[in-house]
């Protein structure tokens, strides 16, 4: 068998109840189920977790970094996506 | 964009303070110099369990077994980490391993001192987990996104590593007159590798420059140095052991305490493979590996196996 041939995986790990998943980094697991069991003994041995998902890396599709302009520089200008754009009296509250 | 346009731009992106991630353009030199510096920290990690597994039998209660146990384990884990950060450069984990393996590749020389009693668990804690972490937290606003991540986790877990080898230091200093010598005798062989483990002096560094000049180092080998001997001589004072330096004394015009010349004849001859124990730990590093072989072939039989009977399930269904 190859050595070369456990794959790697990204973990993922809510930190409390009512978050999201965040991304910690990364490790080789020959399958899902020891990816999960090493991502425990990684990265939850102070608590940082209560669920954790693992994906493996190859099945991550990213944007292009050098793309990055095309991609995100449209939302630069439409500030009128923004709630403090629209002008409103001082009088008003709470909206 | 030709290369001349693509190095000017990834200069200011560092000079912007802004983190080069993977997937961006970087110049070759500088995808080199992390991928060996990585390497290095991360070998220096799971080289550095070994003299502290040594302890793990002989800890003299279960609470301090327990906290030496977790400390190993803590190493074991940023290893993984800082291989992992190299491994998104392009090179791939056995690559790295079969380097440490053959020789080819460096670790931290102070792993290759020998650890000859308990009081070397907590002189390691202190003096060589207080140096590394002088030497990792800039580490943590390191240009290369991957690797600052890494290091911001790392220097999180090490405190505990310090301050756990600080208290087996202060109880030694607090026990009988053998105790207190224990201690003493391993600040002594402890303070000197050390102070080397901040590498070679500004001057005689052949790859600060780059390092500077591209955001990988924040400081200079001779200033983290500076800090480290600062920090380290009121807390020596407390625990009531000196510092095996002659020449150590404070210098009032510039606030700092002055040192004496480090050897750096013996620096060099454990770099090169000469130190008390750089044989055994790379036998040993073998010898694991080796070992673990079967382990390894073992899960991904199993898991090709399970993938197989996974997907003629699908084909019946």
């Amino acid at each position: 068998m190859d050595k070369k041939s456990w794959p790697l995986w990204e973990v993922f790990i809510r930190s409390k109840h009512g978050l999201n998943h965040k991304h910690v980094g990364s490790l080789h697991a020959a399958d899902a189920q020891m990816a999960i069991e090493n991502s425990r003994d990684v990265y939850t041995r102070r608590m940082e977790g209560i669920s954790i998902w693992v994906v493996e890396s190859k099945n991550i599709t990213a944007s292009d970094p050098n793309q990055q302009e095309a991609m995100f520089e449209p939302a630069v200008d439409k500030i009128y996506r923004h709630p403090t754009f629209y002008n409103l009296p001082d009088e008003l509250e709470h909206m | 964009m030709n290369i001349v346009d693509l190095e000017h731009e990834f200069m200011k992106r560092i000079k912007a303070d802004q983190k080069i991630e993977p997937k961006d353009w970087m110049p070759e030199k500088y995808r080199q110099t992390l991928i060996r510096q990585i390497a290095q920290h991360a070998h220096s990690e799971i080289v550095g369990m070994l003299p502290e597994a040594n302890y793990i039998s002989r800890a003299p209660t279960l609470r301090r077994k327990a906290a030496l146990l977790a400390k190993i384990q803590d190493e074991a884990g940023h290893g993984l980490y800082l291989y992992c950060a190299a491994e998104t450069l392009g090179v791939d984990r056995d690559t790295l391993l079969d380097e440490l393996h053959s020789g080819k590749a460096k670790y931290s020389s102070i792993f290759n001192y020998p650890t000859l009693t308990w009081a070397d668990m907590g002189a390691i804690g202190w003096l060589v987990d207080g140096a590394a972490i002088l030497n990792q937290v800039p580490l943590c606003k390191c240009s290369f996104g991957p690797y600052a991540r890494a290091m911001v986790r790392v220097c999180k877990e090490e405190s505990f590593h310090q301050r756990q080898g600080y208290e087996i230091l202060l109880t030694l200093c607090n026990g009988s007159e053998e105790q207190k010598k224990m201690a003493q005798d391993a600040v002594n062989r402890w303070w000197w590798p050390s102070m080397m483990m901040f590498g070679p002096s500004d001057e005689n560094s052949k790859h600060s420059a780059y390092s500077m000049e591209t955001g990988i180092k924040k400081f200079s080998n001779d200033e983290l140095r500076q800090r480290f001997v600062d920090q380290t001589k009121p807390q020596a004072d407390i625990l009531g052991v000196t510092l095996p330096d002659k020449d150590l004394k404070f210098d009032e015009s510039s606030g700092h305490w002055k040192y004496g010349e480090i050897d750096w004849e013996e620096f060099n001859n454990v770099i090169q493979g000469n130190g008390p124990c750089n044989k055994i730990r790379l036998k040993h590093r073998r010898e694991a590996w080796e070992k673990g072989a079967w382990v390894r072939d073992a899960a991904s039989a199993y898991a090709a196996k399970k993938a197989l009977k996974n997907s003629e399930s699908k084909q019946v269904a």
